[in-house]
């Protein structure tokens, strides 16, 4: 295999492109796709402060750097979940990775801050661990985000990510969801705008951009994710893919382009009503907003020792 | 050859020489789903892995849905 740039010896080959790279310029597209990304998107002027939601993970770590290797100005928060030595281990790489490089990483802790966990909330709702995970973490990096003074939050969704929740979506035709399936959401009432900059590239490339820019990341699989719905969408669009290298593109900005502004009256008309939690003050749509409630619940559960799902 | 495997993280050895798509084929993985590691740096798709070093096979794919 010859980089399609220069012809050296390549070390990966991008299918849906048609194009194998070596190093310096496989380093170099997945910037580009990111430039091009938050281009395209209006995701960051060059004097806002970002703040990116960092797990310890391939794509948040990815971000963070291509994001300072473009000269913006991006610090990390991160969340200590409470999902046993996953949490643990998960932070400690978030941590190296600034340390290493003289970052500054905001960070917070579930348990200790707002009294449970994602184990404990998921007991205590009956519902999946990645429900009460995901609000959490939404909750509190756009309170982490007004309380610092960041105009943006930047998250490591890449385009396996969205094509995936796409595809879920649709299945189901959940379309107050697919409203908001956006690589861009303004700020508004409250709420900093919230940005995907990684939507161009898919999550073999950002594993390969963290193993040859010498990242550091936790390959392990969060315990309780196992057998969501999430991996499964994801491992039948892989199976699409195999056979028709560009389908996941294809599939998410075809959406983009043509469809998704079918389904943003929904959305600016749940806009219109929300106003401040009682309790926190955050944005909601009632008195009190989802994580209190969450919070409210949880702590009252007895706390539960990990348990991976099956 | 050793091999190294994660979720959960294992080691293998597998007979060398083998090409990385056989290699691949073994253990019934996708190309789109991992990488091929090798020190620091990947192994393409077309590469022959001989006997002596160790290779990691490291999938890609997270579940997180939030």
């Amino acid at each position: 295999m010859k980089c399609r740039v220069c012809r050296e010896p390549a070390v990966i080959d991008v299918r849906r492109q048609n194009a194998n790279y070596c190093t310096e310029h496989f380093l170099r597209m997945c910037r580009d796709q990111v430039a091009k990304a938050i281009a395209e998107f209006d995701m960051i002027e060059r004097n806002e402060r970002v703040l990116v939601a960092v797990s310890g993970g391939k794509d948040s770590l990815a971000v963070w750097d291509i994001l300072r290797e473009l000269g913006y100005d991006a610090d990390g928060f991160s969340i200590g979940l409470g999902i046993g030595e996953y949490s643990d281990e998960s932070s400690r790489y978030a941590r190296a990775f600034a340390e290493e490089r003289g970052l500054t990483l905001h960070a917070c802790d579930l348990r200790t801050e707002h009294g449970f966990d994602v184990p404990t909330a998921a007991a205590a709702t009956r519902r999946v661990p990645c429900s009460a995970c995901g609000l959490s973490k939404r909750h509190l990096f756009d309170d982490a985000a007004r309380r610092h003074g960041y105009d943006v939050v930047a998250t490591g969704h890449n385009l396996d990510d969205e094509a995936a929740v796409l595809f879920g979506n649709v299945l189901r035709w959940q379309t107050d969801y697919l409203g908001r399936q956006l690589p861009v959401l303004p700020a508004r009432n409250g709420f900093p705008r919230k940005v995907k900059p990684l939507v161009r590239l898919g999550e073999r490339e950002t594993a390969a951009y963290c193993v040859l820019r010498g990242i550091d990341y936790i390959v392990e699989e969060c315990p309780m994710a196992a057998g969501n719905k999430h991996l499964g969408y994801k491992d039948a669009l892989n199976r699409i893919e195999a056979q028709s290298p560009g389908s996941k593109h294809d599939f998410y900005f075809g959406y983009l382009q043509r469809a998704s502004s079918r389904f943003t009256p929904e959305v600016e008309e749940e806009q219109g009503a929300l106003v401040p939690c009682a309790r926190c003050g955050a944005p909601t749509t009632g008195d009190v907003c989802a994580f209190c409630k969450l919070a409210e619940r949880a702590a009252g559960h007895e706390p539960v020792a990990l348990r991976a799902r099956r | 050859m050793k091999v190294v495997l994660r979720n959960p993280r294992r080691e293998v050895d597998v007979p060398g020489p083998i090409s990385v798509i056989a290699l691949l084929n073994r253990f019934e993985l996708s190309r789109e789903s991992v990488l091929v590691i090798q020190g620091d740096t990947l192994v393409p798709g077309d590469a022959m892995l001989d006997g002596d070093e160790t290779i990691e096979i490291r999938p890609v794919i997270s579940g997180g849905c939030a």
